[in-house]
């Protein structure tokens, strides 16, 4: 009976090694993957129990999100120091997104843009995850550094808090012409996503429904995520067009007039009117007519350097385009394609179905006051290690020479003089010359019309490019609803906020 | 392999030591294995040594020094490997148990201390009223009986109980209790006494068809009734595991007994005909092989006519979270896989002590299975032979069954990981397992007494001498 018996012995030895072998497959090979899955509640708890690194901003590296230790069945609780303020760049980090990828269609802040940074995973980290590994600690995640200047942020979220009152809607976003880094970024309304980080989740989804279902939709963030007309703040492209295009340079003469009957149209609809400021008649300088926002004027313009040369323009300048890559998803700016000539008109005026986003209109002005030069915006400054070492360093990245920098020049001219002599006044600072342009954006017939503000100071040396957008001021009467009014004051107390820090 | 068949071979004059010592070391590693475990728990978990660590460990140590004691006297030359491996095993699966214990703030561990309590009980007090194993063929037909009765048992009205949809448990008093397992070693010992005596026919007769010999027709009749035994066990309790160990364990002791390659092949391709019928025939077959290839399709999908895999892929992903060497006790959440304490103990191992404890989980059961069919090669009879190979086997399938049900190499059964995992019947049915092997493996090292008129040992020496040398 031994032969048998030995043949036995082989059939369970193969038994075995199959078993050894399906289990060193299992957990070594398959690990990650499995570990990747995000069904996996054990990878959730995991990095929802973990020290995350902190997300910070300004000279001082001051955190606005931060993990702070819990008493519950996590050992850490995520905090919000500014929620309302940041929470459009922040985000939110709870149970429900601490995934990483779990999401690829939702919205992503920096929480989870930067996760991997975050939560000590990425790459970069490597080393420092081997030395916790090897002194036995518990793995701490990396900072982030934003690019966000605090005094500027909380002057743009006062600001705008201030115009817009409890229910309004609106963006600011405030760039670094130079390098583009994005100084402010502010939509209301806000949210807390103190609230949404819980982790009592019956909480957290009773939150995050009534934020859903609100009318106002909190949790959009305006600054990238809206596009509206932008109203005479576009009229800066067409400018930009016309001298680039050598129609014109800034002192020469454009077509003014009381009004302007579009080309193929007759009657009321394709009359172009200036609501009574004063762009006389024939012609008039380029100043006057960017001083008092001449429809008539940038109409005619923008029909003389034609639907195509328009679009490039806007295109140089980042319209139908994605650029910004630290939050998602972005809302493409665009410009319209073949337009025809009476369109081409009301678009050089910023209406028809230009779309904006603030984040574009304040590139536009950003990219005149660094020369013509549209720089990529970003937020993530500084990868940093747990001890705030820096590991990576964003570095500033031109997108296109939108202008010459000649023609950025004559801009820059001509937007000066529409702060000192123009629509745009509210802006002024003392001792600062200042460039700027306002927008009022007719939506219909009904509702109130969207105001637009951008600028940028010091004009000689612009460190700051700012863009307003208010979308609805239900405490303003509809007839006081003006780009200079309304969103020059917030674009003056965040440039003051910056050259005076 | 000259260990394995000198004793047969008495010209050689070679005799075993009893190494006793060496067990006594063996068994020191064992309680540390328990002890440092229930420790390591205790300190992974809450972050100190467990209060009662020296009654635990002290109670085990007393259970371990008895189970060496007796056998030190009564079964002097018992294979020194197989005490240590149990009692390792069981002191692990002690501690996951008790871990589970904590995060799910249940009894089970202290529970079981007691079963282990009982399995060395038993564990002795087999070695000592079982003088000679060869006594156990009186009692062939009488197991046999036993073991379908207690087969049956779970289908009757009173006593029998459903869990998570198999029919293998009975209920008396409160207490709950697997007769599956228990059948298990009856049918062991009824099939050595079965086949010991009518080996001959089995093997002697018979046809050969393509390079096969294939038994006569009326030979047929204990393995059909055995296939029909299986295939009752698989319809009315649904129960595949036991379905397919009872099945495989009693084709290897046929193919043991009459070394004949034929019974596998008629056995396998019984099983094959009624795996595929039941496959067709019954949903819960067919589902759970549909689990077993789409886990991650039907796992938490929330739709109650779909089956569910949700313990299957929580088991897998605690395998891919403990990884190399495991998040260590206290650093998983095996808790998050249903029954983690039975049938999935396995899959808190892989999570908690990583591929590492999986593996050396494994080597151990190997060390068993492998000192069991060492045993039967040494044994100098044929009952001895067929009853340790056949309890090397049942651990060797049932290792297999369950093992690689969890791992997801087979289609999940619900089987007991033995001396492991959580439940009474199982770790006293193998505690008994353990001593029938100390027992045959005692007589087979056991010096030959210099007067042999036992005709039958002569026979068996005389055919082993004769296959040697073919």
């Amino acid at each position: 009976m031994n032969k048998p018996i030995r043949t036995i012995s082989l059939f369970c030895l193969v038994l075995f090694l199959a078993l050894m072998a399906n289990v060193t497959y299992l957990q070594y090979w398959k690990a990650s993957s499995l570990d990747n899955d995000p069904r996996n509640r054990r990878a959730v708890d995991a990095s929802f129990s973990q020290q995350r690194g902190a997300i910070l901003v300004g000279q001082n590296q001051t955190p606005i999100a931060k993990s702070v230790p819990s008493k519950d069945q996590y050992l850490f609780q995520r905090e919000y120091t500014r929620p309302l303020m940041y929470a459009q760049i922040t985000g939110w980090y709870n149970y429900f997104n601490a995934q990483s990828g779990s999401c690829s269609t939702c919205q992503r802040r920096i929480e989870q843009t930067q996760n991997d940074v975050l939560s000590g995973d990425d790459d970069r980290l490597f080393v420092t995850r081997l030395v916790d590994m090897l002194s036995n600690k518990e793995p701490v995640g990396g900072n982030v550094s934003l690019t966000i200047d605090p005094k500027a942020q909380e002057a743009a979220y006062n600001g705008l808090k201030n115009v817009l009152g409890p229910s309004g809607e609106g963006a600011v976003v405030a760039l670094e012409p130079r390098t583009g880094k994005v100084l402010a970024m502010v939509s209301l309304p806000s949210f807390d996503p103190n609230k949404l980080a819980s982790h009592d989740l019956s909480q957290v989804t009773k939150v995050g429904d009534s934020l859903d279902n609100d009318s106002s939709q909190p949790l959009l963030n305006r600054a990238i995520q809206t596009t509206l007309p932008p109203g005479s703040t576009f009229k800066i492209v067409t400018a930009a067009a016309a001298i680039q295009d050598g129609l014109y340079t800034k002192d020469d003469l454009v077509p003014g007039g009381a009004t302007y009957q579009l080309p193929q149209t007759t009657g009321d609809t394709g009359l172009v009117d200036n609501e009574g400021r004063d762009c006389g008649t024939g012609r008039i300088p380029f100043a006057q007519a960017l001083e008092n926002s001449c429809n008539t004027s940038f109409a005619h313009m923008a029909i003389e350097v034609g639907a195509d040369k328009l679009r490039e323009q806007a295109d140089a300048f980042g319209f139908d385009q994605q650029y910004f890559t630290d939050m998602t998803p972005q809302a493409t700016s665009v410009f319209p394609d073949d337009a025809n000539e009476p369109q081409t008109g009301q678009s050089g005026i910023g209406q028809y179905d230009v779309r904006a986003t603030p984040l574009q209109m304040a590139m536009v002005t950003a990219a005149i006051a660094n020369d013509g030069k549209v720089m990529r915006p970003y937020v993530v400054d500084e990868i940093q290690s747990p001890e705030f070492e820096q590991i990576e360093k964003t570095q500033p990245e031109t997108i296109s020479q939108a202008i010459s920098s000649s023609t950025a020049s004559q801009l820059t001219d001509l937007l000066v003089s529409v702060v000192d002599d123009g629509t745009a006044y509210e802006a002024k600072i003392p001792g600062v010359s200042v460039a700027g342009k306002t927008g009022t954006a007719q939506t219909g017939t009904d509702a109130p019309p969207y105001a637009w503000f951008v600028s940028f100071a010091p004009a000689d040396d612009p460190e700051v490019a700012v863009a307003v957008m208010i979308q609805k001021a239900p405490n303003v009467p509809r007839g006081e609803i003006a780009g200079g009014a309304l969103g020059g004051p917030i674009a003056k107390a965040i440039m003051e906020a910056v050259i005076n820090p | 392999m000259s260990v394995s068949f000198g004793p047969s071979n008495p010209l050689l004059g070679f005799v075993h030591r009893r190494r006793r010592g060496a067990e006594l070391f063996l068994l020191v590693l064992a309680l540390a294995v328990g002890v440092g475990a229930y420790a390591a728990v205790g300190v992974g978990v809450e972050d100190t040594v467990p209060a009662d660590l020296f009654g635990y460990g002290g109670w085990l140590a007393g259970l371990i020094v008895a189970a060496h004691l007796v056998v030190r006297f009564v079964a002097p030359y018992a294979d020194p490997v197989l005490l240590p491996v149990v009692a390792a095993l069981n002191g692990l699966g002690l501690a996951v148990i008790h871990r589970l214990d904590l995060a799910d703030d249940t009894h089970f561990a202290s529970r079981q201390l007691i079963w282990m309590t009982v399995g060395v009980g038993l564990f002795i007090g087999t070695l000592l009223l079982l003088r000679d194993h060869r006594v156990l063929t009186r009692f062939t037909y009488t197991s046999g009986l036993a073991a379908i009765v207690l087969l049956l048992m779970p289908m009757m009205p009173i006593v029998g109980t459903s869990k998570r949809g198999a029919k293998i448990w009975i209920e008396v008093g409160g207490l709950s209790f697997q007769p599956g397992e228990v059948a298990k070693v009856m049918l062991v010992i009824a099939f050595a006494g079965y086949l010991v005596l009518h080996r001959d026919a089995l093997a002697l007769a018979g046809r050969r068809v393509l390079f096969v010999d294939l038994p006569r027709g009326r030979d047929l009749g204990p393995i059909l009734g055995m296939w029909l035994v299986s295939l009752g066990i698989l319809v009315f309790q649904r129960d595949l595991g036991s379905s397919l160990l009872f099945f495989g364990l009693f084709l290897v002791m046929l193919y043991v007994a009459t070394e004949r390659a034929g019974w596998l092949v008629v056995g396998s391709t019984l099983f094959v005909l009624g795996a595929t019928a039941g496959y067709f025939a019954f949903g819960h077959v067919r589902e759970r092989f549909e689990i077993w290839l789409h886990p991650f399709t039907y796992y938490k999908t929330g739709d109650a006519s779909l089956p569910s895999s949700d313990q299957l892929v929580d088991a897998r992903f605690g395998f891919g979270w403990g990884g190399l060497i495991g998040r260590g006790f206290g650093g998983g959440d095996p808790q998050l896989v249903p029954f983690a304490e039975s049938d999935f103990i396995l899959s808190s191992i892989g999570e908690e002590l990583g591929l590492t404890g999986m593996v050396a989980v494994l080597l151990m059961y190997g060390l068993i299975v492998e000192r069991a069919l060492r045993a039967a090669l040494i044994s100098r009879e044929g009952f001895g032979k067929l009853l340790a190979a056949g309890l090397g086997a049942v651990i060797a399938l049932q290792v297999f069954v369950v093992a690689g049900g969890v791992t997801g190499l087979i289609p999940l059964t619900g089987l007991t990981t033995p001396f492991l995992s959580y439940g009474g019947s199982s770790l006293v049915a193998n505690w008994v397992i353990a001593a029938l092997l100390l027992r045959v493996s005692d007589l087979a090292r056991r010096p030959i007494p210099d007067l042999s008129s036992d005709d039958e040992d002569a026979d068996e020496s005389a055919t082993q001498v004769i296959k040697v040398a073919r």
